[in-house]
């Protein structure tokens, strides 16, 4: 396995009756991103919470930085930086004072710890703040400062549980700022996302997790390639119109309409490009549908996501449209 | 960019073990939870004020009800008792430990530990011990409330000392119950509420604030077994708070000084022993 800075062959856990992973295989070259992409309980913390050293799997092999993870966890955790869902730093601590400790546990001496402290919270613009206690700091200043506490020893290989969940978009990019910087180092990082966008902007390399195993796996253009087409994607103005409007689409459909009632929103797989776009607007104007929005689109991962599990990415209706409504700007 | 690249620290660092990286381990733990206690002095300072509380309302408010076998002294309560409440607060450590520990696993700093390249006892030894600091400043202050209101200590100096050790003794192998009920709930409310449920009962089922004597028989077996109970007999033996003329024939009670510490050890070599278990497969 020489080159693979992360590698699991058969991952099993079982939480009573529930299969958390079900023979998850990974392998993550050394100096890349894998993004492992998934609905919650999709199994992609456990994976995570295996790969640290957090969890014990019942069944499975697992190497990270070429070290076994069942036979030395604590090789392994001098070798790794784990961010997880939380901000897990102490908020009656400063800033300065969460890293020093951090540093010393990874058995840096309190000089070395001290100075790394510093120069990480200058790093990640928390230099002022260095000396104010965690709990002072907003949202994004906790996820830094937890981010900068898993980068305390310049670890080979970062873990990165759901690193922007929860922060508003201005945070979210920062931090895939810093994670861009961190990879263009040479950093081997294993990242978990809800988030589609995420997961195209930072992974070289997509693994789609669902119910415990990894269902498909690929580069963001391959996936996207994979289920082939373009869509169009149709926003009505009154919700009155959608089945009218869905009549006049279906013809030209390639495969199954997906239909957002509360955002009025029809998307359809195509074939033809602009002519068929085209040809649309006329039959929905023939019939008189007035709409707000329409547009040629190449597939996102939304839409990989929906056709390879039958279906979204997130439970949250709400939260799936924004984020699919993101993705869709961004690529068209 | 360049302090991501910076000079300081190795990528990663010589494995140490043993018990030096315990101890240091432990030791920066035990920093970390003393700095809160410094940021939130509310908790010392409540933690202080409930057997503050205890103190005045058993000596003035029951105290009068309560005889003391062997005495008609009115006095005689406040220097029994004390010893008793002494005993009970260190035993509440359990409380501090229970809920610190459940707060670090649902806020994912078990976790991040657990990540970490540390010894694997150090979270939990660092957390009891500075456990002990706290309940050593909750006994000065005690002591000093005590003192003002007329409790003395009759013997010399070394056997008080040796008395305060053995309650140090008691409250820091209470506190490893603490750290396993910590992480064994799933929230810090319900870690507190599992921490005194118990701990109430047993406290009040000892010789701690009455004398045994004055209860059912099948109780007495239980009081006198108490694991408190020797440890508050030593104690007033050692403070010389025994009631003049009480004459113990139970076994316990003979050789409370053993037995107590006897418990001690017990409780810490038993519970420290399930708590690291647990932690290490801590699911958070």
């Amino acid at each position: 396995m020489a080159g693979a800075a992360i590698s699991a062959e058969g991952l099993v856990k079982t939480f009573g009756d529930v299969r958390a992973l079900d023979g998850v295989d990974l392998d993550v070259p050394e100096g890349t991103v894998l993004g492992l992409l998934g609905p919650n309980g999709a199994g992609k913390t456990t994976t995570v919470r295996v790969l640290t050293t957090l969890l014990k799997p019942d069944s499975g092999h697992a190497t990270v930085a070429g070290v076994d993870v069942l036979k030395h966890p604590n090789k392994v955790r001098s070798l790794i930086g784990l961010s997880g869902q939380y901000a897990a730093v102490d908020e009656y601590l400063t800033g300065r004072e969460n890293l020093q400790m951090v540093g010393e546990l990874y058995q840096m001496s309190a000089r070395d710890a001290k100075a790394r402290a510093l120069e990480l919270l200058d790093w990640f613009n928390l230099g002022e703040a260095a000396n104010r206690t965690a709990k002072t700091y907003s949202g994004g200043m906790r996820r830094r400062l937890d981010l900068a506490a898993a980068l305390v020893v310049r670890p080979p290989v970062m873990f990165l549980d759901e690193p922007t969940t929860g922060l508003d978009p201005r945070n979210r990019m920062a931090l895939w700022e810093v994670i861009e910087t961190l990879v263009g180092q040479g950093t081997t990082l294993l990242l978990t996302t809800q988030y589609l966008e995420e997961a195209d902007r930072l992974a070289h390399d997509i693994a789609v997790v669902d119910h415990g195993r990894v269902i498909a796996r690929g580069t963001a253009d391959k996936l996207k390639a994979q289920i082939g087409g373009e869509r169009v994607e149709v926003v009505v103005q009154s919700a009155i119109d959608l089945d009218a409007a869905l009549e006049a689409l279906t013809p030209h459909a390639m495969g199954e309409p997906t239909v957002e009632q509360h955002t009025r929103r029809i998307t359809v797989p195509v074939e033809g490009g602009a002519a068929v776009l085209a040809d649309v607007i006329r039959e929905l104007d023939a019939r008189g549908i007035v709409i707000n929005d329409i547009g040629l689109r190449r597939p996102t991962l939304d839409d990989v996501f929906l056709s390879l599990t039958g279906h979204a990415t997130m439970g949250d209706a709400d939260e799936n449209t924004a984020t699919g409504k993101k993705t869709a700007g961004k690529d068209s | 960019m360049a302090a991501a690249t910076g000079a300081i620290g190795a990528a990663a660092p010589g494995q140490r073990g043993g018990v030096l990286q315990t101890l240091r381990d432990s030791w920066v733990v035990a920093k970390r939870n003393l700095r809160r206690m410094t940021r939130i002095p509310e908790i010392v300072v409540f933690g202080m004020m409930q057997p503050v509380m205890f103190v005045l309302l058993f000596t003035y408010v029951m105290g009068g009800a309560i005889a003391v076998p062997g005495t008609t002294d009115h006095n005689a309560y406040k220097q029994y008792l004390m010893a008793g409440i002494f005993a009970q607060t260190v035993t509440f450590a359990v409380a501090g430990a229970s809920a610190g520990i459940a707060e670090d696993m649902t806020k994912g700093l078990v976790d991040r530990f657990r990540s970490l390249p540390m010894a694997r006892s150090a979270v939990l030894v660092g957390r009891t011990m500075a456990d002990l600091v706290q309940t050593a400043l909750t006994v000065v202050v005690l002591a000093l409330v005590a003192f003002a209101i007329g409790w003395r200590i009759h013997k010399g100096v070394l056997e008080a000392f040796g008395g305060f050790l053995l309650l140090l003794l008691l409250g820091y192998a209470f506190s490893w119950i603490g750290a396993l009920i910590g992480l064994s709930v799933r929230s810090p409310e319900a870690a507190t509420s599992a921490g005194l449920v118990w701990l109430f009962p047993l406290t009040f089922l000892s010789n701690a604030f009455v004398p045994v004597s004055t209860m059912p028989g099948w109780l007495q077996a239980i009081a006198y077994w108490n694991p408190f109970s020797a440890t508050v007999q030593a104690v007033r033996d050692l403070f010389g708070n025994l009631p003049p003329g009480q004459v113990q024939t139970e076994w316990p009670m003979q050789h409370a000084i053993g037995v107590s510490i006897g418990w001690s050890v017990l409780i810490a070599v038993l519970f420290s022993m399930l708590s690291v278990r647990k932690y290490r497969s801590a699911a958070g």
